[in-house]
């Protein structure tokens, strides 16, 4: 399968998550269909409890799917053993929200980087050569290894310990990335340096990278195309241009309208529409 | 028309564990005229939400009020206790909505009964019946339903919790409102609903002016009348909202409104603006400007001198000066700073 | 992590505790140093002897340097230990009796019974047996001439002959003891200080108390650190992993704490009989049966940890399970797990003691035990006949070791928990 000659990487039908049985039953994820080519950007927008958190687990691998499948390079994927996840997730890896609670908070920040060189099968490398690439990973990063080693992760500013998980990424070199809201905790002033980091590890690996966020104005600033996910289900996705300039699901609409903005008014005529006690 | 709040010198520090003195609003003035709004703006840790803790005297430990005054209305409440300022200053002078609010609301209570609290508190000898009465108009006015009153605060969603609470805390008609990040925790449609209901209140004269601060600027830009930013405790710049979004004149604000995103035509065509680095420790501020380190336009100058707060001739589109002065504090002088923005805009475009 | 090791010991309330800990550790080590010997010995043929020294009195006797004294005090000192209160009250009231009818110029009201001197003397002065006061009963008066005769014979001035059989079979002055021989202390082979005296079976309750603390630290250190480590791994397992293993585990700890756990004790410690049942076999016993609320307290941190980013992303770097339970979580909860675990030690010691009070503690002739030691006081009536010594510094004894105990963790909590920081 493909568009514009790229292929697949990783695509849905039919994903659904249900927590809980009986009276309880909690639909997260219902029914989603998607397909996400081969260096693509793609934004998953998504207000809370929309369920585009359950969503990135699933896709990680790190909740079991309740029903329908997913498939990881055009094949049907098996994460059943551990083997196998370890093998999925050399291909599959993410970027947390909370940059503060990424890190395991008594490990220093060497061996979250060796680690990484290590799962990427490089266990036996001489040290000089892992340093060598630890320090070219940090420099990608803006991050100067002679500084950060030998400390912990908590030292740092939030944004650079998010730069460091950018790092973490450069050296592990994933198919598909997952930011899940990455800048969300983040100043503004800082955002723009992820963001560039983000497209530019893309460019140079040719990852495809899955953008999970509230923000509807970034993921149209960031992205191709854009899947908007309301209660567990994608009620609009397409072209980043097209789905924001001229959206027609009447939740997009709405989300777009209620985002105040700085060119055009904030409407706030329909504002009764949503109101609910 | 007359001053709000006035605002002159406010320092107020926090004292850590370490006994060390952290200036977190550092020499802030300001003035708020009757009606207008303004909002501040600021990366986390830059002292805005200090700042609205120390307007409302909110001085408990850590904090420590240190020098300058607050007069609100003509009345001077700067270095009153903070059980003062609860009898005599809360609800009837300043009303203030923290981003929390929703969440303090008694979940044993019916709605009714807070008003009742905060009515009686300045007025004790106040009917059940005439609270009531308030209430319910005040209610109607502010489009939310009567019987809301007779709830408890779990039965309500989140965006209408935060309006309850809004109208709970401005029931009294305050002069001043303090509303930090009121509604980041919400949803947009509720976020919508929230400044809808704020609005209304200014427009209807039971807020007589409006302090708001948040992080988003395209909301500020669309709430308020002016907006001060602030660096590192203190004002670097203020202005009118569109001043201050389409025409920054501080490196720092300049680098702020350059990282907006909004979803609109042309806005994936932008280049987002980055600041490195990170604001200075405030225990043990640099000596000259504040931004100096993350500046590009630095010169040697900036880092040995301190600059205040200066005011330059633009006036705002209506040739009135109805809202903050057009202020910055920096030691370029604005066409220099203006010129750099332009031709830095045109090497961006052909790059 | 240094950092809050050294945060550890810059709070006074774990501080305090800590001191007396490593104070009474150093006490269990060094004592049986100094004073050697089994601490269940029965040196002592009778019940509950009083603290003090016991000086033996046929080395005294058989001593053969005597010191001849010329202390003027030595027969009030006699007198004065051998008058009873209840002695001095009788003297009291013959000599109000007395002056009544016979007025003269003491004056009663500023006397003092226990100056035994003043007394004595007016004794002697004033008591006739032939005179009878019509107020006074015939018990009294018998008991106020025995009082009489007794004094008469400690104050008397024979010496104390000691006779030998001959091989004759006749009796034959062996020594003479003198009213005015001494004895140096340092010259009797057999002098024993009993700081707490003895016990029902004569037996050293200093020596046994110092012995039974280090068995009763020991059954709570097992206890505590079985139990913790049951209810850690149990905790681990049900918070990290959930699903199935989590409501199993979580049934079975449920089951466990609608049991009253003591009553479980009880029954498993009778169940194991008197003769198996050693002081290990005691602290296993309570160990296995007070995991339950650190298992649910365990599950409890885990389970909002389990949700971290950092978790998610030791996963996603293919980290095994026990790799991550160890590396990921267990340092976060290392603080909680190790107050877990002095409050399981402290718990020990008291069920130890608890049980023993009820006799089903460890087997009662091997090992002393703070437990047993109260259940043997308690059994031979302590209480009662006023042998406090056999009794009373157990108890402190235990509430010192679960004070300290209480105030280290209460020391961590406030290091390990920013909230409660001022």
């Amino acid at each position: 399968m493909s568009e514009n000659g790229k292929s697949l990487v990783l695509s849905g039908s039919g994903v659904t998550k249900i927590f809980g049985s009986g009276a309880k039953k909690v639909v997260a994820v219902n029914k989603v269909d998607f397909e996400f080519h081969e260096k693509e950007l793609v934004s998953i927008v998504g207000e809370s409890g929309s369920g585009k958190t359950t969503l990135v687990k699933m896709l990680l691998g790190l909740i079991s799917v309740t029903e329908g499948d997913i498939y990881f390079m055009g094949e049907k994927r098996d994460i059943r053993s551990r083997r196998q996840k370890k093998e999925y997730w050399k291909g599959i890896q993410a970027i947390f929200q909370d940059p503060f609670s990424s890190y395991n908070m008594f490990h220093k920040i060497d061996s979250v980087l060796l680690d990484c060189i290590n799962m990427r099968g490089g266990r036996s490398l001489p040290r000089p050569k892992k340093i060598e690439m630890i320090t070219e990973a940090c420099s990608f990063v803006n991050l100067k290894y002679a500084e950060l080693t030998n400390k912990y992760p908590f030292e740092l500013s939030g944004g650079q310990q998010q730069r460091l998980m950018i790092a973490r990424i450069f050296l592990l070199k994933p198919k598909i990335l997952l930011a899940d809201e990455p800048t969300s905790m983040i100043d503004a002033c800082s955002r723009a340096t992820i963001l560039d980091m983000l497209l530019g590890l893309r460019n140079e690996t040719g990852m495809m990278i899955i953008f999970v966020t509230h923000d509807i104005g970034l993921a149209y600033y960031i992205s191709d195309s854009v899947y908007i996910m309301e209660r567990g289900r994608f009620v609009e996705s397409g072209k980043a241009d097209a789905v924001i300039l001229s959206p027609s699901a009447e939740y997009t609409k709405r989300l777009i309208n209620d985002v105040p903005k700085i060119h055009s008014p904030w409407d706030f005529t329909k504002a009764a529409e949503g109101a609910s006690v | 028309m007359k001053n709000m709040l006035e605002v002159k010198d406010l320092t107020t520090k926090y004292i850590t564990r370490f006994h060390e003195d952290v200036y977190a609003v550092d020499h802030v003035s300001f003035c708020v005229k009757e009606g207008k709004s303004v909002g501040i703006a600021g990366e986390s840790g830059c002292g805005k939400s200090t700042l609205a803790l120390s307007l409302m005297g909110y001085y408990f430990p850590p904090l420590h009020y240190t020098s300058g005054e607050i007069i609100i209305d003509g009345k001077n409440i700067s270095g009153m206790s903070p059980d003062e300022v609860r009898l005599h200053i809360l609800g009837t002078e300043i009303a203030y909505i923290p981003q929390a609010a929703m969440n303090a609301l008694n979940p044993t209570q019916r709605i009714i009964r807070f008003i009742e609290d905060v009515i009686r508190a300045h007025q004790p000898k106040a009917s059940k019946k005439d609270i009531y009465d308030l209430a319910r108009k005040r209610f109607e006015i502010l489009n939310l339903p009567a019987d809301v009153l007779q709830r408890h605060a779990v039965e309500l969603s989140g965006g209408m919790k935060q309006r309850t609470v809004i109208a709970i805390s401005t029931i009294l008609s305050p002069k001043v409102l303090i509303a930090d990040e009121p509604s980041s925790a919400l949803d947009v449609s509720s976020q919508k609903m929230v400044i809808k209901m704020i609005r209304d209140l200014m427009e209807m004269g039971y807020i007589k002016s409006m302090i708001f601060i948040t992080h988003e600027l395209p909301l500020l830009y669309n709430v308020t009348d002016d907006i001060m930013v602030m660096y590192a405790g203190q004002l670097v710049e203020s202005g009118s909202a569109k001043q201050m979004v389409f025409d920054p004149v501080h490196p720092y604000s300049k680098g702020l409104m350059d990282s907006i995103i909004v979803p609109e035509e042309g806005a994936r065509d932008i280049k987002l603006a980055a600041i490195p680095g990170t604001p200075p420790n405030l225990k043990n501020p640099p000596m000259g400007c504040r931004f100096a380190e993350r500046c590009k336009y630095m010169t040697p100058l900036c880092k040995a001198y301190a600059v205040k707060m200066t005011d330059f001739g633009d006036v705002d589109e209506n040739g009135s000066h109805q809202g903050l002065n057009r202020s910055y504090r920096c030691l370029l002088p604005v066409h220099e700073l203006k010129a750099s923005y332009e031709s830095e805009a045109k090497g961006g475009a052909a790059i | 992590m240094k950092n809050s090791l050294a945060q550890v010991f810059k709070s006074g309330k774990f501080l305090v505790g800590f001191s007396i800990i490593v104070a009474i550790v150093l006490a269990i080590i060094v004592y049986p140093l100094l004073v050697p010997g089994n601490p269940l010995e029965m040196i002592g043929v009778g019940t509950f002897f009083k603290p003090g020294t016991y000086i033996s009195a046929y080395d005294a006797v058989n001593s053969r340097s005597f010191y001849t004294l010329n202390l003027t005090d030595a027969a009030a000192k006699r007198v004065a230990s051998k008058l009873s209160d209840a002695d001095r009250e009788v003297m009291l009231e013959w000599f109000t009796l007395f002056f009544e009818e016979n007025p003269g110029d003491v004056d009663l009201e500023e006397m003092d019974i226990n100056d035994t001197q003043t007394l004595v003397t007016l004794w002697w002065e004033t008591y006739d047996p032939s005179i009878r006061f019509d107020s006074m009963t015939s018990a009294k008066r018998k008991y106020i001439a025995r009082v009489d005769a007794q004094l008469e014979g400690i104050l008397e001035d024979a010496d104390v002959i000691i006779a030998a059989e001959n091989d004759d079979g006749t009796l034959s002055q062996s020594s003479v003891i003198l009213g005015t021989d001494y004895v140096n202390v340092s010259d009797i082979a057999s002098v024993r200080i009993l700081p707490l005296g003895t016990d029902n079976f004569g037996r050293d309750v200093l020596k046994q108390m110092i012995s039974a603390c280090r068995t009763s630290l020991l059954i709570g250190l097992i206890a505590g650190t079985i139990a913790t480590l049951i209810g850690l791994v149990l905790g681990l397992l049900s918070g990290y992993v959930g699903g199935i293993v989590d409501d199993v585990i979580m049934f079975v700890t449920n089951l466990f704490t609608v049991i009253p756990s003591f009553v479980l004790l009880i029954l498993i410690s009778f169940s194991i009989g008197q003769e198996q049942r050693g002081a290990r076999v005691v602290a296993v016993v309570i160990g296995v049966t007070s995991w339950v609320w650190t298992t649910r307290s365990v599950r409890a941190q885990v389970v909002s940890l389990r949700n971290r980013d950092h978790v998610n992303l030791s996963k996603l770097s293919g980290h095994s399970l026990v790799r991550i339970l160890i590396m990921d979580i267990l340092p976060y909860i290392a603080s909680y797990v190790i107050m877990a675990f002095i409050l399981q030690v402290c718990s020990g010691i008291l069920a130890e003691a608890q049980l023993s009070m009820l006799g089903l503690g460890p087997k009662t002739t091997q090992v002393p035990t703070l437990g047993l030691m109260m259940y043997w006081a308690m059994a031979y009536a302590a209480h009662i006949n006023g042998a406090w010594w056999a009794y009373f510094p157990i108890v402190i004894l235990i509430a010192i070791i679960s004070f300290s105990l209480n105030l280290m963790n209460t020391g961590l909590d406030q290091v390990f928990n920013p909230q409660l920081r001022d």
